[in-house]
């Protein structure tokens, strides 16, 4: 276990700890203790750069199930790091910044942060670990912390809402990602990243290789919120601010994003991973910039803008993928898009991080998000306009800030797609720099609105719930950290070129060189005419948005994914309650007659239909007269209970075919399993006496003959197929026995003679622990049902 | 059942014990000979069920004021923490450890990491089948 293994874990460590000192130092906002986690690990992964700025990569590997081939690899490289850096530096100030948006009394700190380092641990675990396997568990672990952080409000149903919409829509995608992962183990044989990127070349022809595609990238497009599946992430701002911060802009929806980015040489060399990538991107980014306009909420402006940009990184990886794609033309030419997305990447985690704080001050001090409610806060707020200024510029893509770079960058790749030779781009091709064209305008509008609809304009104070004034310096020193670096990268772009950007595009394309220059000025072009072109349209349509706002009532709502999400959520519902009402009629005796009727048809049928079944007296030994008795005395006993009156009776008599199949266990010289069957009959007897202590004497009771006769017809079935079973399992003998390992190791490896019991703690121990768990939530699940009920039951008679 | 068993009462005290002192020989000497955690915990709480029966469900809770659950948490506690140290030693999880030492008078003893983690079974199983027993005996 080295250091790097430790810094993943870190996170879910402290985590442990939280509730305890939450607890004892009350007086302390929890949020203190936290944020030296991710300062610590900033600076720590912030040591690495000089070792990926030299192209080198530090791998870490410690066995976790080596036999599956699982291990827990962590690989730092240019892309890992970065992302490393995005999780812990935007942690450390969204903590910060959490400090003071979350006051200590009013809130259940405890639970925040244990998700919050959750999240973190998982995220880093996302982007650090280079088994497929391992990275799953960490992306699913990312999708409930998440899924928690989003319904941490759980009173209100609408973060009940947000929560489980984003949980079903990311697991779905996060299933069908796994069934890639193991579809390109099935092709590779590995799980390592890093094993099957060298195979990659041979990859392409095999069967597999496209439905492999299409299930991770399922799980990357629900991830970073997709058309069409993006609708939950409007539905996950009614998070705190803090996590909407976090979660979806610097991080969780990145997480997609890095997923596309690392399995890009895998996939790209095949036309359909531009096509996808791109495409998808493309229609994201215009739908989701189309969308924002229309929003009223800030929050909601904020969530259509990230779903937007979202797709214009998703859309450059497209496009970069294709140098890979390509041999015809100058691979070089294609690779602006990779080194594109990198930048904007950054650039995008700086200004939404920001504006996203901006927007949580401004319903902090206000009380609310609505932009009908709000404007004219500049006089209040001049510290909280100038970073919402600084970020919503660079949003639209204005100079001198970073925003405007990438989108020069982005403009470039869009424009070079025109010479690209695969498939139909000649023609279809055109579509790619238009839209892109098009949906920069409407980012430049709602950045517009965002800013000015809020900070400038009548002020109405009478909408308002607080009465505005500038918010707490520990909650502007994150923006304004943000807001500065938006600005240093806007001017001095090269100061990531080298450190940051070029080992992660390497990463990205492993077989190309890369000299990443961005430079401030590129002269008078294409991109900066299209630049002028968004400015003059945008202010245009920001000016008359009144006029045409009605555009957005053309589709009406019945025609939405969200309603197409909600119908067949109810419907689904509906039907599976009907479907569950018809099955589960509450009768013990129905729920038996089911697992029994099955039972004797999948195991019967079977038998026979495999010619499974073999009676073999070849090894039988000799069958002494007192294993007759005692075989008898069981079968008598047993059938005695049909005719007992009492329960108590029947109970005991119960016991005693224990008591007397211990005694087998005794003659074939098994201390171990006598001692146990006799304890457990012990107490299940004592169990069952103290429950039906309380419960009525039977009646006699006269049922159907029909009833009767299926129950008998049904036992008589259960008992002869276990016979059947039982004497075939002895007759068919596949393998050796494994009893030889276990005599052979016992002392050897375990150092213990005792075989029953060093096969529970050692061999098996894994059986045995995820037994006791399972034991511990029965009872959990028996004291929630008996207890909690009375509890309930008090409740509403108190009402 | 308000009846005074005074036979009852007066073994299962003196019972009682037996059985506590053989579930905790049973629980130690089950690396070598029949024993183990899941069965010194079911003797454990057979010994608790004897107390119950002899006595009713507000006595045993006085004398034992555990909570139950607790007991489960601390058990699965112990045996997951057995298998996660081993990570710390860079060998696979809930891979044990043993040595064997000599102490004075009671000679060559050999310690093991698996004895913790049937601990934590010993402490589930106890805490399960009393939860059980407690919640449903209880419910009224």
């Amino acid at each position: 276990m080295s250091l790097l293994h430790l810094a993943i874990i870190s996170p879910f460590l402290l985590a442990i700890f939280i509730p305890i000192l939450f607890k004892v130092f009350r007086r302390v906002h929890t949020g203190w203790f936290v944020l030296t986690l991710p300062v610590l690990l900033f600076s720590y992964f912030l040591s690495f750069i000089s070792i990926t700025s030299a192209q080198q990569t530090v791998t870490k590997s410690f066995a976790w199930i080596p036999s599956l081939g699982i291990d827990f690899t962590v690989k730092v490289d240019g892309l890992a790091l970065l992302f490393a850096l995005l999780i812990t530096g935007i942690g450390s100030l969204v903590v910060l910044y959490s400090v003071y948006y979350l006051q200590k009394d009013k809130e259940q700190l405890n639970n925040f942060y244990v998700y919050l380092l959750l999240f973190m641990g998982a995220m880093l675990g996302v982007v650090l670990s280079d088994n497929l396997i391992v990275l799953y568990t960490f992306w699913e672990f990312t999708s409930f912390s998440s899924f928690l952080l989003i319904g941490y409000w759980y009173k209100r149903e609408k973060s009940r809402y947000g929560a489980k919409k984003s949980m079903l829509i990311t697991v779905f995608g996060g299933l069908s990602m796994l069934g890639g992962i193991i579809l390109l183990y099935v092709m590779t044989g590995t799980f390592s990243i890093s094993a099957i990127i060298q195979q990659s070349n041979e990859l392409f022809t095999n069967h597999l290789f496209i439905p492999a595609m299409l299930c991770i990238l399922l799980g990357a497009f629900t991830k970073s919120a997709q058309f069409p599946f993006h609708i939950w992430l409007p539905d996950a701002m009614e998070a705190p601010t803090p996590v909407s911060a976090y979660l979806h802009s610097a991080t969780m929806v990145k997480a997609g994003i890095y997923l596309v980015a690392r399995m890009s040489p895998v996939f790209a060399e095949t036309a359909l991973w531009v096509w996808l990538v791109a495409g998808v991107g493309i229609v994201t980014l215009f739908w989701g910039s189309f969308s924002a306009v229309k929003q009223t909420d800030l929050k909601g402006i904020l969530a259509f803008s990230t779903i937007s940009q979202l797709g214009m990184i998703m859309t450059l990886l497209g496009i970069g993928g294709a140098a890979l794609h390509l041999d015809s033309i100058n691979n070089s030419y294609y690779m602006v898009a990779t080194v594109a997305a990198v930048f904007h990447l950054i650039n995008h985690a700086t200004f939404k991080g920001a504006l996203f704080m901006v927007v949580g001050i401004v319903d902090h001090e206000t009380g609310t998000r609505d932009i009908r409610k709000l404007g004219g806060l500049m006089p209040f707020m001049p510290i909280t306009f100038t970073v919402a200024i600084i970020g919503t510029f660079s949003m639209a893509g204005l100079p001198p800030f970073n925003g405007f770079l990438s989108k020069e960058m982005f403009f470039t790749a869009m424009v070079r797609v025109l010479s690209m030779d695969i498939l139909n781009m000649e023609t279809i091709g055109i579509l790619f720099p238009v839209i892109a064209w098009i949906a920069s305008i409407f980012t430049f509008v709602y950045s517009m609105i965002l800013v000015f609809k809020t900070f400038s304009g009548k002020f109405q104070p009478e909408k308002l719930k607080k009465k505005p004034h500038e918010a707490p310096i520990g909650m502007l020193i994150p923006p304004i950290v943000l807001a500065s670096l938006v600005i240093a990268f806007g001017f001095f772009p090269n100061v990531l070129s080298n450190t940051i950007i070029s080992p992660a595009v390497s990463a990205i394309m492993p077989d190309f060189a890369v000299d990443v220059h961005i430079s401030f000025w590129h002269g008078f072009n294409t991109e900066l005419y299209m630049t002028i072109g968004v400015i003059a349209i945008g202010f245009l349509l920001y000016k008359t948005y009144p006029k045409w706002r009605e555009v957005y009532k053309i589709f009406p709502e019945k025609l939405s994914l969200n309603h197409l999400y909600d119908g067949a959520l109810n419907k689904t519902e509906m039907v599976s309650r009907r479907i569950t009402s018809s099955i589960l009629t509450g009768s013990s005796r129905t729920y038996l007659l089911y697992l029994f009727i099955f039972f004797i048809l999948i195991l019967g049928s079977t038998l026979f239909i495999k010619d499974a079944f073999k009676f073999d007296t070849s090894n039988i030994s000799n069958i002494h007269i007192a294993e007759v008795i005692l075989a008898v005395g069981i079968c008598i006993v047993a059938i005695s209970i049909l005719f007992v009156k009492s329960r108590l009776t029947s109970i005991i008599l119960l016991g005693a075919v224990g008591y007397s199949v211990s005694l087998f266990f005794v003659i074939y010289r098994a201390p171990d399993l006598a001692l146990t069957q006799l304890v457990i009959e012990t107490i299940s007897v004592a169990l069952f006496l103290l429950c039906f202590y309380h419960l009525p004497k039977l009646k006699k009771r006269e049922e159907r003959i029909s009833f009767k006769l299926t129950n008998a017809l049904i036992s008589v079935g259960v008992g002869a197929l276990v016979i059947l079973i039982g004497l075939s399992a002895h007759s068919n003998k596949l393998f050796d026995s494994i009893a030889h390992y276990y005599i052979e190791n016992t002392y050897k490896e375990a150092a213990g003679k005792n075989m029953v019991n060093v096969i529970l703690v050692d061999f098996r121990g894994l059986d045995t622990m995820f037994e006791i768990t399972v034991l511990a939530i029965a009872a959990i699940g028996i004291f929630g049902l008996i207890k909690l009920r009375l509890k309930g039951g008090k409740k509403t008679e108190n009402k | 059942m308000k009846t005074n068993d005074v036979i009852l009462q007066t073994t299962t005290k003196i019972v009682l014990f037996i059985i506590l002192i053989f579930s905790v020989f049973i629980f130690f000497t089950g690396h070598y000979t029949p024993g183990g955690g899941f069965i010194g915990g079911l003797l454990t709480s057979g010994a608790i069920v004897l107390l119950l029966l002899a006595f009713d469900l507000k006595t045993v809770k006085k004398i034992l004021p555990f909570n139950f659950l607790h007991m489960i948490a601390t058990g699965l506690l112990f045996s997951i923490g057995t298998g996660a140290g081993a990570l710390i030693f860079n060998v696979p999880f809930l891979t044990h450890a043993f040595t064997h030492i000599d102490i004075p008078i009671l000679g060559d003893l050999s310690l093991h990491t698996a004895t913790i983690f049937d601990l934590g079974v010993f402490l589930v199983v106890v805490g399960v089948t009393m939860t059980i027993i407690q919640t449903i005996g209880g419910d009224e």
